[in-house]
């Protein structure tokens, strides 16, 4: 028995590795072609940088909305990402300081993260569309008299609504981790400071913060991470420009004549490109979980 | 701190039902016009004609059984993946990490734009097959970790203890290791169905317009539906994950903040 169970590690390991690394690697690998502009399909056997020439110039179908794509990519996700980092810190302050009853936090919390992002921006476009729910409190309370007289919350030039999508629903994904910390904390540290006059921003700011910091920080920039390339909720709750660089790249990806494709693929892989840079950062500050 | 407390979780716990309330007007509402703030109608016709509509119960076939199958596949080749990366110190095994890990950032629209191709060649575009085997890269980074995170607080001498009275290695493997693992098998479990459960793009790129899943028929009914269509279509989504979520509250509760992207 100690001899099976001491078998080398790696044929444990080898179904689960195999299937990421082959479909991992063969979709990069496929994609990488394919942006390059190999496609046996319609008879191009010739590499060419040619796509991404096109994107960093600024030219070409797909390369005249790279740049304003990708800066509306950053507005969003950074936006999102700095706000729901900020309010996770509150929630999760708020909700750590009354003791028991965190059960019932948890489970809201966790409750809150198995609602699909599809089905939230489904309900987000229900609710503040202009002849949405709210849209209607607002004419019951005399403020407007036509559903054109609200402000166009979702479906927005701005990207308001999917900041607003992206903020309520990964608060409560960081305030999960944020009080998952804070109730690993020994309540000595506040305490002592209390005792040295310090009042709760303080201890907030010089107890608390510091505690909390690393593992808010690797898991914002998870969720930086998961904004910029997701691609269901911009495509529901965006506008047709500006547009984000997911929703770009399925565009020309789909596009029918295949000579998109090349570009399409262009954008899918800087966009993973800078994802991974950016959970490269999060791994080495987060340390690896 | 008491009043922020009291506001963070009035916040948290209204965000929780608004949704379920907003879409349950929706969906019996009928002739709903602007400005009434509540339908002067109500019907179940809508709700009806969405449950008897042969489209919606194939896909929501086809949800359960594309969701099932990938948290079951995920269970079985993560386990043994798990327990090692759990249970052994080896040389390689940062690396092994890191390489389960990948999937957890690579976003799903490079995996499914890249194998869209591949799949086509390979006949496997358009079925359950090809479309559940793109559903287990996302799925089983999730699976691994938590099992993972449970091997390392697990005590092997209790197999020992069983193989020394006697019990064959599949007896043991069955009443002492699942048994002890029962709690994460279920979190592992429901993390694969839920990541399955709510994947559109992966479904969309590899099912090449012949799978249609639940998720499938709720985009393009938010793309132009009408409102009590779309909010009945979101109430059947949604319903058997807060389900599960409730069901498994006892072990979720255990492990905070293990669920994370990709929902």
């Amino acid at each position: 028995m100690r001899r099976r169970l001491s078998l080398s590690p790696w044929l444990s390991l080898a179904p689960a590795l195999a299937l990421v690394v082959v479909l991992v690697g063969a979709s990069l690998a496929y994609g990488v072609a394919q942006s390059l502009g190999l496609m046996a399909v319609i008879g191009q056997n010739t590499v060419s940088l040619d796509a991404y020439r096109s994107l960093l110039s600024g030219h070409g179908p797909a390369g005249r909305e790279f740049w304003s794509a990708l800066g509306f990519s950053l507005w969003v996700s950074v936006t999102a990402t700095i706000v729901s980092a900020a309010l996770a810190l509150l929630l999760a302050v708020g909700l750590a300081s009354r003791p028991g009853g965190g059960a019932a936090d948890t489970l809201a919390l966790n409750w809150n993260l198995a609602v699909p992002h599809l089905v939230w921006a489904v309900a987000l476009l229900l609710f503040l569309a202009q002849s949405g729910l709210l849209a209607r409190l607002a004419a019951a309370g005399g403020l407007i008299e036509l559903p054109a007289e609200f402000p166009v919350l979702v479906r927005d030039r701005y990207g308001l609504g999917l900041i607003l999508h992206y903020v309520s629903k990964e608060t409560p994904f960081l305030a999960l981790i944020v009080l998952a910390m804070l109730r690993s904390q020994p309540t000595g540290y506040a305490q002592v400071a209390a005792n040295l006059g310090a009042n709760r921003w303080q201890r907030l700011r010089y107890v608390t913060l510091p505690f909390v910091m690393p593992g808010l920080l690797a898991g914002a920039l998870l969720v930086f991470a998961f904004v910029f390339s997701a691609y269901e909720v911009p495509a529901v709750l965006g506008v047709g420009y500006p547009r984000m660089l997911s929703v770009l790249a399925l565009r020309f990806f789909t596009d029918p004549d295949l000579r998109a494709r090349a570009d399409g693929m262009a954008v899918s892989l800087i966009l993973t490109a800078i994802v991974l840079a950016v959970a490269a950062a999060s791994l080495k500050r987060g340390g690896a979980k | 701190m008491t009043r922020l407390s009291q506001i963070g979780r009035w916040a948290l716990y209204l965000l929780l039902a608004a949704p379920l309330a907003l879409f349950a007007v929706y969906a019996f509402s009928t002739r709903w016009f602007f400005p009434q703030l509540l339908p002067a109608e109500w019907t179940s016709a809508t709700l009806a004609r969405v449950l008897g509509d042969g489209r919606v119960i194939s896909a929501l076939r086809d949800s359960v059984a594309m969701a099932g199958g990938v948290s079951l596949l995920a269970m079985v080749i993560g386990y043994p993946a798990a327990r090692v990366l759990g249970l052994r110190q080896f040389r390689g095994r940062n690396a092994a990490w890191l390489v389960l890990f990948l999937p957890t950032v690579v976003p799903p629209l490079a995996v499914g734009m890249g194998l869209n191709i591949l799949f086509l060649q390979l006949g496997l575009a358009g079925t359950l097959a090809g479309v559940m085997l793109a559903h287990l890269v996302p799925a089983l980074p999730y699976v691994v970790f938590t099992l993972a995170g449970a091997f390392a607080r697990y005590d092997e001498n209790y197999e020992f203890q069983a193989l020394v009275l006697g019990a064959s290695p599949a007896r043991t493997f069955w009443s002492v290791s699942l048994r002890l693992l029962a709690p994460s098998l279920v979190v592992a479990g429901l993390f694969a169905f839920l990541i399955s459960w709510s994947q559109y793009l992966l479904t969309l790129l590899i099912g090449s317009g012949r799978i249609i899943t639940l998720p499938v028929l709720l985009f393009s009914a938010a793309a132009g539906g009408n409102p009590a269509t779309t909010a009945a279509l979101a109430l059947i989504f949604l319903a058997p994950p807060l389900v599960i979520i409730a069901a498994t509250a006892r072990q979720l509760n255990q492990r905070p903040g293990d669920i994370r992207e990709q929902l």
